[in-house]
């Protein structure tokens, strides 16, 4: 397929190169003057014949001329030398020098109007397929898809034989498929191949194209039918990969918010209600760091989210250490208490973040590695949306390793386990449990560096995320970090699925539902814990 | 000697309620013993919540069942009740329609959607206030009690089922006026809204079904079905090998309950003059939480003086100090689990407390 459409491309090439390239170079000369002429007109047909002679003369100033015509910028005196009004209103002659002083009434505007206008962006847009620089080539060969001028044609033609680099060249090649078909013009065999190209390319502009052929030679229907339909199946598969990538990165926010409750609602069994107010703790710590870097060291500003995580774990660790010590441990045993008492704290929480940093949004902004997007095949990835589900994970897999490697993590494991038999050996219980209950915060606290770049940070920003979390870690069961994972990520993508179809608000309550109906089946979550543990 | 409290209660209630009404209407404006109309319409808020607080109170109190979606119970019947008011509004709205509510004029809505067939008429908003908070209990409650979840699992559910209504409700294609509920009542049973007499009436009419709602609770909880709750609350799985079916005695306790908050909200949407989905926020449930818990769960009497000490708090605070108001109520739950964990009834009240200091209240019972 491609490599007959390389054939046919380079016979249509082997017939107009030597044209343009007569044109080019022996009758440049002639043909600018002719421009001068025709652009000196006063009937806009003229002018814009004058633009594609101009296009077509191989005049290093073409753009700048075509620029400056666009704009009402360029003028003629009676002798037809062109001169261009820059932005700062100094006339200059065609090559750029400053122009020798003429009466302001010797000059005479080019006339322009909107199909001079079309004809000069279409002109301009050709100039540059054959810009020096390849980005440059691509998104003019881009460009030319988008307008679809058939007065391109023969300018596409010349940059496809003269085009080395592969991907500038397959853009110029969908460029001029499109062109092709949507002109009408090109042999039947031409016209086959600007089909193959556009269904390699296969996206819906592209389908539309293909779509809207009618009334050709049955075999180009016939295949453009066929490519219409290959479209079709491609974008459905690249849908549903997007909608995974976006139920993903929704499940790793999810998991974020939750490992921390995992560990301190699953693995403790405490009901901290004031969860949702460590994750915006860390969200407002990430805010003064990026506040405290921009007065101090605006040259690290970049960095501010990488120096947010850990101070962020240590201000919400440290607050669930403190809620532990003076609050939670009064209350243990009784797990109604405890919710309605941390329910009361993040009360007063929010309310001191209120009154501290005022009730609206705080800005916290994007570091330029975190914004923008990357292209996969058909997808679509944004960066902020990539280095979440890389945090995630990171956090996620951290966890796990100091639950299951360190000293601190076997003692934590004893206490949970066997509390009575953990102290006898020693181990002070306490103590332990103030720092699990510090470690679940402090994770809360590095979620909430990940949701400033992703929601508001207000003092509300814990509530929208509190009922989803004890969610997930409900439907993971409680006390399996593991459960937790394929909780958040499997909400997280059924969320995305349902969303299209239900609609966002409709889609999650739906989720609420299931979720309702599923811990009525299995009370204890997708992967309760087995053995003496699940009895305590 | 309890049900001679509750009448107690009962006559205290009803008296209170006709004095702040004799003080509105015969005294007149201006002489120092006037009551002005905005203590009608706060005495009539205080009674619908007390409503509110005494039905979780007996779900909470007596049976174990900390439910954190009550409000939406509530909500629902005043929903109810806000149809009915809607349609009351007939030819008078904003539009003019003399079937749609403005808000569906406003949607380009042709026609009334099935569901609010019949809220035309009083007794059918006045039942659905009771039955449809009901038949949401019962439908809830059978799931949630037959696979016995319990305890803290069991709030959180309650909280996500008042969480996805109020989700629910905020849509405007759900047919209940969207974000904005539904508002702009003109008059009830012929009555308008506006006159001082008619908020008198529904003041009254509000007090005396908190004082049959006492009654009743008082009834059931003495009756041997609360004393089976009780054991159930104390000691679910004994209860079990004893024979009884813990799961029926709460989902009866649960509905009952529901559709009490349910009529609760029925009274209360006529005195505020609106309901929207903030109502279902999840919120509004724990607030109601601390009211019992601050009066004193397991007590009837306390869940009452619960709604009434907290509200009065907030109405007092919100307008002199508005910044100081949620660590007030904030330092209110973590107070009261702390230090009072009977309430104020519990507490000083009653001597030998029966609810206070409840060990079971939803505690897993130690696997033996």
């Amino acid at each position: 397929m491609k490599a007959s459409i390389r054939a046919i491309l380079l016979i249509a090439l082997v017939l107009a190169s030597p044209l343009a390239h007569a044109q080019s170079h022996s009758d440049a000369r002639e043909s600018h003057s002719d421009a001068r002429a025709l652009l000196a007109s006063q009937r806009y047909d003229d002018v814009r014949e004058g633009v594609h002679t101009l296009a077509a003369s191989g005049n290093p100033n073409a753009a700048a001329l075509l620029t400056a015509l666009r704009d009402g910028r360029l003028f003629f005196a009676s002798d037809k030398a062109l001169y261009i009004r820059g932005q700062d209103g100094r006339l200059t002659t065609e090559s750029g020098h400053p122009a020798p002083d003429i009466a302001a009434s010797a000059l005479h505007p080019v006339r322009v109007n909107n199909a001079v206008r079309r004809a000069a962006d279409a002109a301009l847009g050709a100039l540059n397929l054959f810009a020096p620089s390849a980005t440059d080539r691509e998104t003019a060969a881009a460009a030319v898809f988008q307008t679809r001028d058939p007065a391109l044609l023969p300018a596409l033609d010349r940059a496809l034989a003269q085009e080395k680099d592969p991907s500038v060249h397959r853009a110029m090649e969908q460029a001029w498929a499109a062109v092709l078909l949507s002109s009408g013009s090109g042999s039947a065999a031409e016209r086959l191949a600007a089909v193959a190209a556009l269904r390699a390319r296969g996206d819906l502009e592209s389908r539309a194209i293909l779509a809207s052929l009618s009334g050709q030679p049955p075999e180009l229907v016939e295949a453009s039918g066929q490519a219409v339909r290959a479209i079709d199946r491609d974008l459905q598969l690249w849908n549903l990969a997007q909608n995974v990538f976006y139920g993903i990165s929704l499940g790793s926010v999810l998991l974020l918010a939750a490992s921390g409750l995992a560990i301190t609602f699953g693995v403790m069994g405490v009901i901290n209600m004031a969860h949702g107010e460590m994750v915006m703790l860390g969200a407002y710590t990430t805010f003064v760091v990026q506040q405290a870097m921009q007065a101090y060291s605006p040259g690290l500003l970049n960095l501010s989210l990488p120096a947010s995580v850990p101070l962020a774990f240590l201000i919400a660790g440290g607050a669930g250490v403190l809620i532990e010590r003076g609050l939670i441990r009064f209350l243990y045993g009784r797990p109604l208490e405890t919710l309605l008492a941390t329910f009361g704290l993040s009360l007063i929480l929010q309310q001191a973040v209120r009154i501290l940093f005022g009730p609206t949004n705080r800005q916290v902004a994007a570091p330029p590695w975190m914004s923008g997007a990357t292209r996969l095949g058909g997808l679509t990835l944004t960066w902020n949306r990539l280095w979440i589900i890389a945090f995630a994970a990171l956090v996620f897999a951290g966890l796990m390793a100091l639950l299951r490697y360190s000293s601190l993590g076997l003692r934590m494991r004893a206490v949970t386990q066997n509390r009575t038999m953990a102290a006898a050996m020693g181990i002070r219980t306490p103590w332990i449990d103030a720092l699990t209950f510090g470690l679940g915060s402090g994770v809360a606290g590095m979620a909430g560096v990940a949701l400033s770049q992703i929601d508001n940070v207000s003092p509300n920003l814990g509530q929208a995320y509190i009922v989803d979390s004890f969610m997930v870690v409900v439907f993971g069961g409680a006390g399996n970090l593991w459960g937790t994972a394929v909780g958040a990520l499997t909400l997280g993508v059924v969320n995305k699925f349902l969303e299209p179809v239900a609609g966002a608000v409709l889609g999650k309550i739906l989720v609420l539902i299931a979720l309702i109906l599923f811990i009525q089946r299995k009370p204890r979550g997708l992967f309760p814990l087995r053995g003496r543990a699940a009895e305590a | 000697m309890r049900s001679r409290s509750s009448l107690l209660t009962f006559t205290l209630i009803l008296g209170a309620a006709l004095l702040i009404g004799a003080l509105n209407l015969a005294v007149p404006p201006g002489a120092a013993m006037h009551a002005p109309d905005y203590i009608v319409s706060l005495a009539g808020k205080y009674t619908c919540y007390a409503i509110l607080a005494l039905a979780l109170d007996l779900v909470w109190g007596f049976a174990g069942i900390l439910s954190l979606g009550h409000a939406a119970f509530f909500a629902l019947g005043g929903y109810a009740i806000g149809m009915y008011l809607m349609r009351q509004i007939g030819a008078r709205g904003v539009y003019g329609s003399a079937v749609l509510p403005d808000f569906m004029v406003f949607l380009n809505w042709k026609e009334l959607p099935w569901y609010w067939h019949g809220f035309d008429m009083f007794w059918f908003a006045a039942l659905m206030a009771l039955a449809v908070p009901a038949l949401l209990a019962s439908l809830f409650g059978y799931f949630a009690f037959r696979s016995r979840v319990t305890g803290v699992y069991l709030s959180i559910m309650t909280q996500a089922l008042t969480y996805a209504l109020m989700l629910a409700m905020f849509r405007n294609d759900m047919g209940f006026g969207g974000n904005n509920g539904l508002t702009d009542f003109k008059d009830i049973l012929g009555f308008p809204l506006a006159a001082a007499s008619t908020r008198v009436a529904l003041l009254l009419a509000s007090a005396l079904a908190l004082g049959l709602c006492v009654l009743l609770a008082r009834f059931v909880v003495a009756s041997r079905f609360g004393k089976v709750l009780v054991a159930v609350r104390d000691a679910e799985s004994r209860t079990r090998f004893l024979g009884y079916r813990p799961e029926s005695y709460k989902l009866t306790v649960f509905v009952l309950s529901a559709a009490m908050a349910g009529l609760g909200g029925a009274l209360y949407v006529p005195q505020v003059g609106i309901i929207n989905p903030s109502e279902f926020s999840p919120a509004n449930s724990i607030e109601a939480a601390i009211w019992v818990a601050v009066g004193g769960r397991g007590t009837l009497s306390g869940a009452i003086l619960g709604a009434v000490l907290v509200n009065l708090g907030k109405t007092v605070l919100t307008g002199a100090l508005p910044d100081a108001w949620l660590f007030v109520l904030g330092g209110l739950f973590i107070a009261v689990t702390l230090f009072l964990p009977g309430g104020i009834a519990g507490t000083w009240f009653i001597r030998k407390p029966r609810g206070a200091r409840a060990p079971a209240a939803g505690v897993r019972e130690a696997a033996p």
